[in-house]
């Protein structure tokens, strides 16, 4: 069934008549929008899925009770019952988990920062944009490929469709690109190391 | 060479992720089957059906 042609304010009208499938339908077609978007807020997959889950409680007894009136705008609806239940979350669990110092315990001992260093990640951000500007030097069609991959990181199967070449075809550019890139950096005497 | 790459991305894993269980819409969707509201004058009721 394509149900994309089927505006939700049909199948609103349609679970409101008695037909319960129209709810499974707008679920599916809202699912994963609902759900990044709560993911998004709250980053658990447990608590998204509470959260979900009382969004379309709300959804249902809102609609059984014929207090909907919003009718086609389904989905900025049922986000903003989303939104104010992520804003609950977080009232509720508004304390925050608090480490004191002052015992022969040091938690710092425990805990490093993972994060690179000022002189280091300055380095790596001079890198990343020295190489930027290198693969503009490449040809236009592994310069394509190499930026799906690398910077948008889709497979080679995406970039094949996308760019309407066989996998191999677009697994060759790859390689061609990295091998120039070589040589271009070679050529400059270029050391891109941290 | 390619059919290494037929498998699924992790992008396309990760979108996967981002879905609520099956559980759960199976879930709301009883639910959903199960509520009556039943209106009396101006009150509503709300029944569950097992």
């Amino acid at each position: 069934m394509n149900d994309t042609k089927v505006p939700d304010s049909s199948l609103v009208r349609d679970y409101l008549d008695g037909n319960e499938n129209a709810l499974g339908a707008l679920i599916d077609r809202h699912q994963h929008r609902i759900y990044s978007f709560i993911y998004s807020k709250v980053f658990d997959k447990d608590i998204s899925e509470d959260i979900f889950q009382d969004t379309f409680i709300k959804v249902i007894r809102t609609l059984k009770r014929g207090k909907y009136n919003e009718e086609g705008k389904f989905l900025p609806w049922v986000m903003r019952i989303a939104h104010n239940l992520v804003i609950d979350h977080f009232r509720r669990n508004k304390r925050m988990p608090k480490f004191d110092n002052n015992g022969d315990f040091n938690i710092f001992s425990v805990l490093s920062d993972e994060g690179l260093n000022a002189e280091k990640q300055l380095i790596k951000d001079q890198i990343e944009s020295d190489v930027q500007e290198l693969i503009k030097e490449l040809p236009e069609d592994q310069l394509e490929v190499l930026t799906m991959r690398i910077y948008k990181d889709m497979s080679f199967k995406e970039i094949s469709e996308r760019t309407g070449v066989s996998i191999n075809t677009a697994l060759g550019r790859m390689r061609y690109a990295l091998i120039n890139l070589r040589k271009i950096i070679e050529k400059r005497n270029l050391i891109l190391t941290n | 060479m390619g059919k290494l790459y037929f498998k699924k991305t992790s992008n396309e894993e990760k979108s996967d992720r981002r879905r609520p269980k099956p559980e759960t819409v199976q879930f709301l969707l009883n639910y959903s089957r199960a509520l009556r509201v039943v209106d009396h004058k101006k009150m509503k009721f709300e029944t569950f059906l097992n």
